[in-house]
């Protein structure tokens, strides 16, 4: 494939070549297969920490594969994943979330046969003992499922179930957050309201962020860094504003 | 009026015990999608080991006791070396590995003990309880399988509800994935689930045999009726399971009392009653509001 553009002078992350200090999470040359399917080819890309870096493409672009690898659900063929300078490629699932990994899967996973609470204490399960206070601060954040804290999560709506798993996700205290397609089926009022959350937590309290996202045009607008996604490949990466620009980019790759 | 009280106290100490047996196949069916075939003689294992030990001198409750460890153990161990290799495949696969099992541990249990029947005692009388004039079709040895039954499900309610490894067990049972990504070994979740609920089949097994003759296949109609009054509770709802077994355990002993040779139409009647449920309510009497899964 010949379509690979780089937009060398404006780049903000560099995925090798110059010697700035390794990123957050790196991913180098990410390879994998399901079967004779090669969903991921040589992916190389990096999360800086105290940035949200959005991962785009149209479905089948391999980003849900890309967080399956990265997380250790799917295994890879060929790569290496490290965060913070820990080679994490070949750790087993269980052990990312002690590593200051938390991943939302895509469809979200909410527990529907536990209370919306219960789903809340699985994120804490592997930290010991939570303080009730730490719960308290992911209800402040949001106060629609601290209202039903005690109802089964089935009943959650999908916007307060999206709210419920990044509230999962945070109670676990991650270094870097991997969100798959969370605006996936939610009203846009409810994906701005859940983007700006995340912008604010990226600025105030030194979260990191690697969002998957379909839904280009608000994953860029929340976003500090962009990675374009196509068959298994990273085609760009550049900084959101830039990528936003860019008309034939978006075009042909990002739908909008 | 007196045969209504006695039957209907009879099928409750009864449908305590196949409650019991079905909430070991609840248990286990919610967190691995498999129906244990092998449970009956799994339980009938642990039974022979207690009265081995019986006989060897040892007291009723030291037995119990040991019985139910070892039904833990054998749990346990049938997971993890077993059943594990089955576990999310095709489901014919996990029906042809417990119904080996089933096979295979029932021939240990005639290699090793014998296959002749056997008195297995209980520590409690079979004499019926004196109500005025009357002697009622209650023993103490009743009393002690419904208090027995009862605190084995307050208990297990007190560890899912309450408890962190209790949590983590339901989580391992209905979000794997996320379980696992949220650092829950889940795969010794599900062991550990397995071994409850073996302990939890010892424990009807145990009951039902007090006062009674064992030999390696007398588990074999527990699981049927036990299968029925889990189905009869949606297979996914202990709760279920507790009240498709006393319905069940009622319903036979209506059969058995007031039909005439009732007492042989019991089997008969137990899949009769499983067939109705299928073909009316599928999901069981407690079908609750989530899709079955399989
Ligand atoms: N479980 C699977 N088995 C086989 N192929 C799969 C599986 N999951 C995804 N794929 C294939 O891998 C490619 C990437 O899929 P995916 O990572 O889900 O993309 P995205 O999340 O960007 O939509 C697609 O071609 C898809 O068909
Ligand atoms: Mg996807």
């Amino acid at each position: 494939m010949t379509d690979a553009r780089t937009h060398g002078s404006t780049a903000v992350t560099t995925t090798g070549g110059t010697a700035t200090a390794p990123a957050l999470l790196e991913i180098e040359g990410l390879t994998s297969s399901y079967g004779p399917v090669r969903a991921l080819d040589g992916v190389s890309l990096s999360a800086e920490a105290g940035r949200i870096t959005a991962v785009l493409g149209a479905n089948g672009a391999g980003k849900t594969t890309l967080l399956r690898t990265v997380s250790g659900l799917v295994r890879c063929s060929a790569g290496r994943v490290t965060l913070g300078g820990e080679d994490i490629t070949s750790a087993p699932v269980e052990a990312m979330v002690g590593k200051g990994m938390a991943h939302v899967p895509e469809g979200r996973g909410v527990i529907a046969e536990l209370t919306v609470d219960e789903n809340l204490r699985v994120g804490s399960l592997f930290r010991g003992k939570v303080g009730r206070e730490e719960f308290d601060r992911v209800y402040d954040l949001f106060p629609r499922i601290a209202e039903r804290r005690d109802q089964p999560a089935h009943v959650l709506s999908g916007g307060e179930r999206q709210m419920l798993v990044i509230g999962r996700a945070l109670i676990a205290k991650p270094r870097i957050l991997l969100l798959d397609e969370p605006s996936l089926g939610l009203a846009p009022r409810i994906v701005a309201q859940i983007f700006g959350l995340l912008r604010h937590l990226v600025d105030t309290e030194g979260l990191s962020v690697l969002l998957v996202e379909q839904n280009a045009r608000s994953a860029l607008s929340v976003a500090d860094v962009g990675v374009v996604l196509n068959l298994g490949r990273v085609v760009v990466t550049d900084s959101a504003r830039t990528l936003m620009g860019d008309e034939d980019l978006r075009h042909a790759y990002l739908g909008f | 009026m007196q045969q209504f009280i006695n039957v209907t106290l009879t099928g409750l100490t009864e449908g305590m015990v196949y409650a019991a047996f079905a909430l070991a196949l609840v248990l286990i069916w919610r967190s691995t999608r498999i129906v244990n075939f092998a449970q009956g003689s799994m339980a009938a294992a642990t039974a022979f080991i207690a009265l081995a030990l019986i006989q060897a001198g040892w007291s009723y409750w030291a037995a119990l006791v040991v019985a139910l460890v070892s039904g833990f153990v054998m749990g346990a161990v049938i997971e993890r070396v077993v059943v594990r290799r089955v576990e999310g495949g095709p489901e014919l696969n996990a029906v042809i590995v417990t119904l080996g099992l089933f096979v295979a541990i029932q021939a240990g249990i005639a290699i090793v003990f014998g296959s002749s029947f056997q008195s297995f005692p209980t520590p409690f009388g079979l004499q019926g309880f004196q109500v005025g004039d009357n002697r009622i079709a209650f023993t103490p040895t009743s009393l002690y399988v419904i208090g027995a039954v009862l605190v084995t499900m307050g208990l297990l309610v007190a560890l899912f509800r309450f408890t962190r490894v209790g949590l983590a067990m339901r989580a391992s049972a209905f979000g794997q994935e996320v379980a696992r990504l949220l650092g829950v070994r889940v795969g010794r979740m599900l062991t550990l689930g397995w071994g409850l609920a073996a302990v939890v089949g010892s424990l009807a097994g145990l009951l039902i045999a007090g006062g009674e003759f064992i030999y390696p296949a007398y588990m074999d109609s527990l699981i049927v009726f036990g299968f029925v009054a889990a189905v009869l509770g949606g297979l996914d709802s202990p709760i279920g399971a507790v009240v498709g077994g006393l319905i069940l355990g009622l319903a036979l002993s209506y059969v058995s009392g007031y039909v005439p040779r009732g007492s042989a139409l019991v089997n008969v009647s137990a899949l009769v009653i499983l067939m109705v449920v299928l073909l009316v309510r599928p999901g069981g009497l407690f079908a609750s509001s989530t899709a079955r899964r399989a």
